[in-house]
């Protein structure tokens, strides 16, 4: 059993031997990640895909220290942040102090204001968290992550409760605030195309470990026509078995 | 505003499906809302006449002999009564009496319920010890304590406050627990992962995320708080509305104690509205469904 320790190192991450067993229900186990090594360079943006149950939510709870249960070595950068797939606003505190909620100082609404202003939502500052759309409440979601200036940011699925057009704006924005921050991004997707869209290196998981993993090199803003664009995503389709 | 169809019915057989029959469907014409209301009695005068026909067939029964004022006093004779407790000072007193040991009362069995459930809520082990007995005793009716309450406390104010005090204390207890237990634990999991410690969880996450059940347990609790001082102050009281009522039916003064009956239901209706008003104020977050 090893904790995830924080350290200054030369990765974000770096992952070695991890695996991650889960009871059954009839007295034997199951490793849902089994052996797995990774690392993330800082500032790299990582896509990590996988079928549905692959383990891959669990690797990102794993590194976000919300999972425990381990075995193997986990090191991750100390700042780090959370972006689920559902907002996870407490209802019960207007949008600029959910912004600034854990941050050691007292609540600096200053800064709550810059990081809304940065995601777009400006003029949210003062509301409920109930009045926010789902795209606006993701926003918010990102702005508490990045208010925190962290060194990696983990993102499960953050797009994907939002309707079609709401993604594509989420999408750009977190592009346009990576850029920005340079923070280690390891986004969790089930979009082929999302990834291509955004990330430096795809990875995908199979068999509780990373069982692909390819650089993306394709200019920024990325063009879903280029042949480049093409050829890895139908190579992604086909190690996640859609032919 | 016309629902006629140009058509009744689109041909029955399904043979007749041929080019020469145009098709029909039959529609109807949905009235908006703001078109049915217009016009309509006005809800807050339905609602406000119906109490008054009660009260002025009560007056008729009376004025007219069919309810004798040893059976029931008529509403002139208790307001007029009710005027002149109020001259005399007793009215006043009585209610300042009682408002004071449901305050005493309520004081002790929030503290109480507070206390309990939070420990009972936070931590497995305060649940093992405390909710098992909680669960058991909050079946014993409270008002069976009275006999109990006098051998152990005597007469005088202390079983009174004590008896408002166990009303108060179970419902709110059993609110709140649930309402610590019942907390999203995606919430918590996010305010983790914010870098919040055990007391800021508790402080920015579970305590107002049971707020709600808190103020239902609340609103509850005043209701059964109520009851138990009727019976505290039917019993072996010197002061306070009970003791004034029970003083009434030596006499057969019903005008006195249905006076004391209403002042029992407006000080009930008191403070339903304070916990509603904090419940506005204190919930304004909530997206819930607030009737249409």
């Amino acid at each position: 059993m090893s904790a995830v320790s924080a350290a200054s190192a030369v990765n974000a991450v770096s992952v070695r031997g991890l695996t991650r067993r889960f009871d059954d229900g009839a007295g034997s186990s199951r490793a849902v990640i089994e052996d797995l090594d990774l690392d993330i360079a800082p500032g790299q943006f990582v896509a990590l895909l996988g079928a549905s149950g692959c383990g891959k939510s669990t690797l990102l709870r794993i590194l976000a220290d919300l999972d425990k249960d381990v075995t193997g070595e986990v090191t991750v950068a100390r700042k780090r942040a959370v972006g689920f797939q559902a907002p996870r606003l407490m209802p019960w505190k207007k949008v600029w102090r959910n912004v600034v909620l854990g941050l050691p100082s007292k609540p600096d609404r200053e800064r709550a204001v810059a990081a809304l202003t940065e995601v777009g939502l400006a003029h949210r500052v003062d509301v409920w968290p109930k009045v926010l759309s789902g795209g606006e409440a993701q926003r918010a979601a990102l702005a508490r992550a990045l208010v925190r200036e962290p060194d990696l940011l983990l993102l499960d699925e953050p797009f994907s409760a939002l309707d079609a057009l709401t993604r594509i704006t989420a999408r750009g924005l977190v592009d346009e605030l990576w850029q920005r921050h340079r923070c280690a991004v390891l986004l969790v997707t089930h979009d082929v195309e999302e990834a291509l869209a955004l990330a430096d290196r795809v990875l995908v998981m199979q068999d509780g470990r990373i069982g692909y993993d390819a650089p993306v090199e394709i200019d920024r803003p990325r063009d879903v026509t280029d042949p480049e664009f093409q050829r890895l995503r139908a190579e992604l389709l086909a190690r996640l078995g859609v032919h | 505003m016309t629902t006629t169809p140009e058509r009744t019915r689109v041909p029955a057989q399904p043979s007749a499906v041929d080019s020469t029959v145009d098709f029909a469907v039959d529609t109807v014409t949905l009235a908006s809302r703001s078109g049915r209301r217009h016009g309509r009695v006005p809800r807050w005068l339905i609602k406000t006449i119906s109490p008054i026909v009660l009260i002025v067939l009560w007056q008729l029964l009376s004025s007219t002999g069919v309810l004798d004022d040893d059976t029931l006093a008529s509403p002139v004779t208790v307001v007029e009564t009710a005027v002149g407790m109020w001259e005399d000072g007793s009215l006043q007193s009585a209610v300042g009496t009682s408002v004071l040991r449901v305050l005493a009362g309520l004081a002790f069995g929030v503290v109480a319920a507070v206390v309990l459930a939070t420990v009972a809520g936070l931590f497995r082990r305060g649940e093992d010890a405390i909710d098992a007995p909680m669960q058991m005793l909050r079946t014993v009716p409270v008002i069976g304590l009275i006999p109990l309450l006098i051998i152990w406390f005597g007469i005088g104010e202390t079983p009174k406050i004590v008896l408002v005090g166990l009303a108060v204390t179970f419902p709110l207890y059993i609110n709140l627990f649930a309402g610590i237990r019942n907390v999203d634990s995606g919430l918590i999991e996010a305010s983790r992962t914010l870098g919040l410690g055990w007391f800021g969880q508790v402080r920015h996450v579970i305590l107002p995320s049971a707020m709600p059940n808190f103020l239902t347990g609340l609103r509850y609790s005043l209701g059964t708080a109520w009851l138990a001082l009727v019976f505290g102050e039917t019993i072996n009281a010197t002061s306070g509305i009970g003791y004034e009522m029970n003083k009434a039916r030596e006499f057969f003064a019903t005008d006195i104690i249905v006076v004391c009956l209403a002042l029992y239901a407006i000080l009930g209706l008191v403070a339903d509205m304070i916990v509603r008003a904090l419940e506005r104020g204190l919930l304004s977050w909530r997206p819930a469904f607030s009737g249409q």
